[in-house]
């Protein structure tokens, strides 16, 4: 069983996942921040690929990427960084990030390398279905890694239900048509996670887009399975000085207790 | 994946190995809506009538085809001129504009987007939407607002709102960027109207329809004044492509014609400042589509560079990328000053100033082997009004 596959087993409720962008806030902060994430409550870790061009990030997410590619981080600095991870980290680890980057670094050796590191999912959202059935699905299939499609209130009833087929581990539900860190109101979309939860999905569902404190994490997961916090993580981590023990703790404690 | 024909990409939006639509599913429904719906709505007798009445009355066409009688002399060649310079706003850029704006019209759209480099687009998108009386905001890396304040100006008084693109490297690409993202944030009453044949599909296929127009005309131009039924050759600069697009056209299945794309080389191909996408990209994804990408070996965008702010883009359309890969097309590239000397070369024997994107194909002519009884047929894409200030510095 996946370890993603696992955590749902244990525990379907109020899970959260939290983003950081890798590398960020120094090229070294990926793995001591992983660390504070697992020690101070995270369920799963959302580690994201920096892109000179993310087109899903809205500004402070964006930011953090331009910073960890002025540190230096690369795919390949990346998973050298990974290789010790499952030392210390045993939640589950997703990445997540832009196809172009990937398919520099060539598709196939991603896959192998970052399972071999111990990498349990990909989160790759401009990747889309057509491609990910006729060309790439296998590849990430051969290397044992989950794949998590977004679906938004956009999105029709039955493409959700293709996209939760396609999907394994979790299906990303975007909370409002945005990219990330934008607050709309969520009770607006309380008839979308309504339809969600009565879909009777094959995967568990996560929300992610404008989670960032205590209020709107339960209110998230009174419709789904947990939540996705990124934005508002990483404004406490650029608000720290290079010690993200301190901070991870103090943004989770708000969360969770 | 596979096409039988160059003019046509597959169901998925492929040219060859290149194209498809690379979008994050917050975009899926805009741009599925518009995909189901685009050759339908361009097929309509009304919106056909409404396209072709605006192309003739407000935007001047058909565009001379010009026999460039000195130039012809000077290369010992006939060189015909497409005149897409005495377009309204300038430029080939109100073809597409114009197109996508009426189709936008009939989705239901409120809101206008756009995104501008040097503004050429931006312009021409900010004068349909005030024609049509649509609101109109455009895209603009901060620099280039810095650069190209004439055309902030227009676009400004054309009743647009100009917003500045911080993010990234503050240009072309950041500015494309911001727009993809407004869209994402405004998924229902927003059509984004891109300004190249780049972008997810539908959107190459589209736009280079909207600007198939150009060999259309040129093709029974050529065919009343020389009886000639192909020119021996057509050549076009590109940037993403939208002027090649619609000057191959009509002649992409027509294997005897020698198609000439002609790419920025900024200081020299291989001087660290150019935008010769063909000869320093690799495949892979850049606003939504698979194509040619200028980028480091790990996969980051990189910043081209031309003097011409209309060439300086990382990519290039799926549909050329694939002329390039197949070998369908012939790409050459020239440099900035290459292209300031064949522009002051075309003022002095034709009395035109041509833009400087334009002079890209210009210069070209001097890296060809032309022969006299040919006929070659060069997209002369717009007028250089908006590079006056480039020219006097170099006018010494």
């Amino acid at each position: 069983m996946s370890r993603i596959a696992e955590l749902f087993g244990r525990k379907s409720s109020r899970v959260l996942n939290v983003y950081c962008t890798a590398g960020f806030p120094a090229l070294e902060s990926t793995l001591p921040v992983m660390q504070a994430l697992q020690q101070h409550g995270a369920d799963l870790i959302e580690l994201g690929m920096p892109y000179s061009d993310p087109l899903a990030d809205g500004p402070v997410i964006q930011a953090s990427s331009m910073k960890a590619l002025e540190n230096g981080m690369t795919i390949a600095v990346l998973l050298g960084q990974l290789k010790e991870m499952r030392k210390t980290v045993q939640v589950p680890v997703v990445l997540m990030g832009y196809m172009n980057p990937v398919l520099q670094y060539g598709f196939e050796r991603f896959c192998k390398e970052a399972s071999e590191a111990g990498v349990d999912g990909l989160i790759l959202p401009d990747l889309p279905a057509y491609e990910f059935e006729t060309e790439y699905g296998a590849v990430i299939k051969k290397y044992g890694l989950d794949f998590i499609f977004l679906v938004t209130p956009e999105t029709s009833d039955e493409r959700i239900l293709a996209l939760d087929k396609l999907s394994s581990g979790f299906l990303y539900a975007v909370s409002s048509s945005s990219t990330t860190g934008k607050d709309k109101n969520m009770a607006d979309q309380e008839t979308y996670f309504n339809k969600l939860k009565q879909m009777q999905l094959k995967n568990p569902v996560l929300i992610g887009f404008g989670i960032k404190d205590k209020a709107t994490f339960t209110a998230a997961s009174s419709y789904a399975n947990g939540a996705i916090i990124g934005t508002a993580y990483i404004k406490a981590l650029e608000q720290a000085n290079g010690n993200v023990a301190q901070p991870t703790q103090q943004f989770l404690e708000s969360i969770l207790q | 994946m596979g096409t039988t024909t160059f003019q046509q990409p597959d169901t998925q939006g492929y040219y060859g190995p290149f194209g498809g639509a690379y979008i994050p599913e917050m975009l899926h429904r805009n741009v599925e809506e518009l995909r189901s719906r685009y050759l339908d709505i361009m097929q309509e007798a009304g919106f056909q009538k409404e396209f072709q009445q605006l192309l003739r009355d407000y935007v001047g066409r058909p565009t001379p085809l010009f026999l460039a009688e000195r130039l012809s002399k000077h290369y010992n060649t006939p060189v015909y001129l497409k005149r897409e310079d005495l377009n309204h706003t300038g430029a080939h850029k109100i073809n597409n504009a114009i197109g996508q704006v009426l189709l936008a019209q009939r989705l239901g759209k409120k809101r206008i987007i756009a995104e501008t480099g040097a503004g050429q687009h931006g312009v021409a998108t900010a004068t349909v939407c005030a024609l049509k009386g649509i609101e109109c905001i455009v895209y603009m890396g901060s620099k280039d607002i810095e650069r190209q304040a004439p055309n902030v100006a227009r676009m400004r008084m054309l009743g647009a709102t100009v917003i500045p693109a911080t993010s990234g490297s503050q240009t072309l690409k950041d500015a494309t960027n911001e727009a993809i993202r407004d869209w994402i944030n405004n998924p229902t009453d927003t059509h984004y109207v891109i300004g190249s044949v780049v972008g997810p599909h539908p959107y190459p296929d589209m736009v280079a329809r909207f600007q198939s127009v150009i060999s259309e005309e040129t093709r029974a131009q050529l065919k009343e004044q020389t009886g000639k039924e192909l020119p021996t050759r057509v050549i076009a600069c590109v940037g993403g492509g939208s002027n090649a697009a619609g000057a191959f056209y009509h002649f992409l299945d027509e294997p005897s014609v020698e198609l000439v794309a002609v790419e920025a080389a900024g200081h020299g191909v291989y001087s660290g400042l150019s935008a010769a996408t063909t000869q320093l990209g690799k495949p892979g994804v850049l606003h939504g589509s698979k194509s040619l990408v200028m980028q480091t070996e790990d996969g980051q965008v990189v910043e081209p560079h031309s003097i011409s702010a209309g060439l300086d883009y990382p990519g290039i359309g799926p549909l050329h990328a694939h002329l390039f890969n197949s070998g369908r097309g012939s790409f050459l590239s020239a440099t900035d000053d290459d292209a300031v000397q064949a522009a002051f070369l075309l003022c002095k024997l034709e009395g035109i100033i041509p833009a400087l994107e334009s002079s890209h194909a210009l210069a070209a002519l001097t890296q060809l082997k032309l022969q006299p009884n040919e006929a070659t047929v060069l997209c002369l894409s717009g007028r250089g009004d908006k590079d006056l200030a480039t020219y006097m510095k170099r006018l010494d």
